[in-house]
């Protein structure tokens, strides 16, 4: 018996007012779609954030009817498990620019009648959060018992912290980096090149022609899931197992990881927007909450007032431990509440996805202490 | 006095405590509750830091073997190393890093020149195993045992004041013993220092 959420409702809404961007340019009416677990208690003090990563979406939790597959973070959120729907209730929006039901760069742009595509503004991390924010409000929740994320969700905790930071008593920052190295903007612009260089990104316009990049973006795909694993996990996935028992001698995909790849980049491609996909690298390579503050992590930090648990992971080279550990020692060095655990786990960067012992006893202790 | 009363003494209200090994977070939580101290504990191991988390106490994991450059001069009113400092690779430098952490620190140590370890080796001709060093030569985390008086020259060479020091019988209590001859009569020595 799987002990999964069941009869999952998807909620949309439609925000209030309007959200000033980073960029100088401001939305109107954004559409917000999100998932709800558990129940709110009467005070609104139960209420926990989850902020989705790079490809994520609102579906962190709970089987669909009819559907086999789980949200991304079933193994960490549900009854009594690390992120405990019997005491919590756990709230999962897809961000804007995201193309699985909020305002993005796929939604269609009432002044022109047609999808945004290319013109869809720029969005940072702070937008997000500030974005989230909002909905915080239409749901009637004033402070966030703790909002959490891994990888790029971990920034937008993160960013809770330091923007709103009388609204949020606890930040799970799990998985993450204070910005992102040469290296990780190197592979990001990768897949980006994988994606505009496709005959079919007609310049980002591809929707109005009803077509896709769908070879570029499968690319990308392919590009960030080895960043996502671990050479061990890799090793003892795939090894160097052969389809078919024996070389072909040809270009064909004839190493079991090859037709993995393949498969999930197809797989990827065929759900998710190129516009989308180019938007989060783009808002991965541009967050640095140091870079107001001449660079000081610490001072960033100044304001921060929540108790934070920041875990990384020992397989992960996408954000190494080292890097967990930079926020780690700012917040030291700001004097702020902190906590944080370097978890053993083959699964590299998704190690974060997966149900570990003492990740998930420290992750409850976390939230319920 | 026990150990526990001494550091309750050494450790001013309000202040900002370190504790370097801090196991279960048994003394920091202690200290926060009935001091107010602003606690951070160090600890490697993983059931205790989720001891800790559950404790309501801040805990980093690290190994204090890698160094402790990620903690500022003077940062911390008080830095406290509880029975680790005979665990580490390299005690001097501990000792160094701690004192420049720390406005004062506390240091606790099993007494290796203790009666009863002396005579353990004495009579046996072998490794002492007794009550507060209780695992065989081969399969100890002691790997740096020192006397109260190798600690006390250490502490000399090093240019580092001892403030204040205690010493501890068997069942962990300071007597009138164990202040006449600590060398001798101590179980273990807890020092005020800094540097």
């Amino acid at each position: 018996m799987s002990n999964s959420l069941e009869a999952i409702e998807v909620n949309t809404i439609t925000l209030d007012g309007k959200l000033e961007l980073e960029c100088g340019q401001d939305i109107e009416n954004i559409d917000l779609v999100y998932e709800t677990y558990g129940t709110l208690n009467s005070d609104a003090s139960n209420a926990i954030l989850i902020c989705h990563a790079l490809s994520g979406n609102h579906h962190a939790a709970g089987i669909y009817q009819n559907e086999e597959r789980p949200g991304w973070w079933d193994a960490l959120i549900g009854p009594e498990k690390a992120i405990n729907t019997n005491k919590f209730f756990v709230v999962c929006p897809n961000n804007i620019g995201g193309c699985h039901g909020s305002t993005g760069p796929s939604s269609i742009n009432k002044q022109t009648g047609k999808s945004y595509g290319p013109d869809f503004p720029i969005i940072t991390v702070a937008d997000w959060v500030r974005c989230q924010s909002m909905l915080s409000d239409s749901l009637g929740i004033k402070v966030w018992h703790a909002v959490i994320g891994g990888s790029l969700g971990g920034m937008q905790a993160l960013e809770w912290s330091c923007l709103f930071p009388k609204r949020i008593k606890k930040a799970g920052i799990i998985a993450a980096a204070p910005k992102l190295s040469a290296q990780n903007i190197a592979f990001n612009e990768v897949a980006r090149q994988a994606i505009v260089n496709d005959p079919d990104f007609i310049s980002g316009r591809y929707l109005d022609v009803g077509k896709s990049p769908k070879q570029g973006l499968k690319l990308a795909r392919m590009i960030g899931h080895i960043t996502y694993l671990s050479e061990e996990a890799m090793r003892n996935k795939f090894g160097r197992e052969l389809k078919e028992g024996k070389l072909k001698f040809g270009f064909d995909a004839e190493f079991e990881v090859e037709s993995y790849l393949r498969y999930q980049g197809d797989v990827f491609s065929e759900s998710f927007d190129a516009n989308t996909y180019l938007l989060m690298t783009k808002i991965l390579d541009y967050f640095d909450p140091a870079d107001k503050f001449e660079g000081k992590l610490d001072k960033a930090f100044k304001e921060i007032e929540a108790q934070l648990f920041v875990v990384s992971f020992s397989t992960d080279w996408r954000f190494s431990p080292a890097r967990s550990k930079e926020i780690v020692n700012a917040l030291i060095k700001a004097k702020k509440d902190v906590s944080y655990m370097e978890i053993d786990s083959p699964h590299g960067h998704d190690s974060f996805l997966f149900a570990n012992k003492e990740y998930v006893n420290g992750l409850s202790s976390f939230l319920e202490n | 006095m026990d150990a526990l009363e001494v550091i309750k003494n050494w450790v001013k209200k309000d202040s900002e405590v370190l504790d370097l090994g801090c196991g279960k977070g048994e003394i920091l939580k202690i200290l926060s509750e009935e001091l107010n101290t602003i606690s951070l504990g160090i600890e490697i191991d993983q059931e205790n830091i989720t001891l800790c988390i559950q404790s309501g106490l801040n805990v980093i994991q690290q190994n204090i073997d890698e160094g402790l450059s990620n903690f500022g001069d003077k940062s911390f009113d008080m830095v406290i190393m509880s029975q680790t400092i005979q665990v580490l690779k390299e005690p001097k430098k501990a000792l160094l890093e701690v004192t420049r952490i720390g406005k004062e620190c506390i240091v606790t140590i099993p007494n290796f020149g203790y009666w009863s370890t002396r005579v353990n080796l004495l009579v046996s001709g072998k490794m002492p195993v007794t009550g507060s060093l209780p695992n065989a030569w081969h399969d100890t985390p002691n790997i740096h045992l020192c006397t109260i008086k190798d600690f006390e020259l250490l502490c000399i060479e090093c240019g580092i004041n001892i403030i204040e020091k205690r010493f501890f019988d068997n069942s962990g209590i300071e007597n009138s013993l164990t202040r006449l001859l600590p060398n001798l009569l101590g179980s273990t020595a807890m020092y005020k220092i800094s540097k």
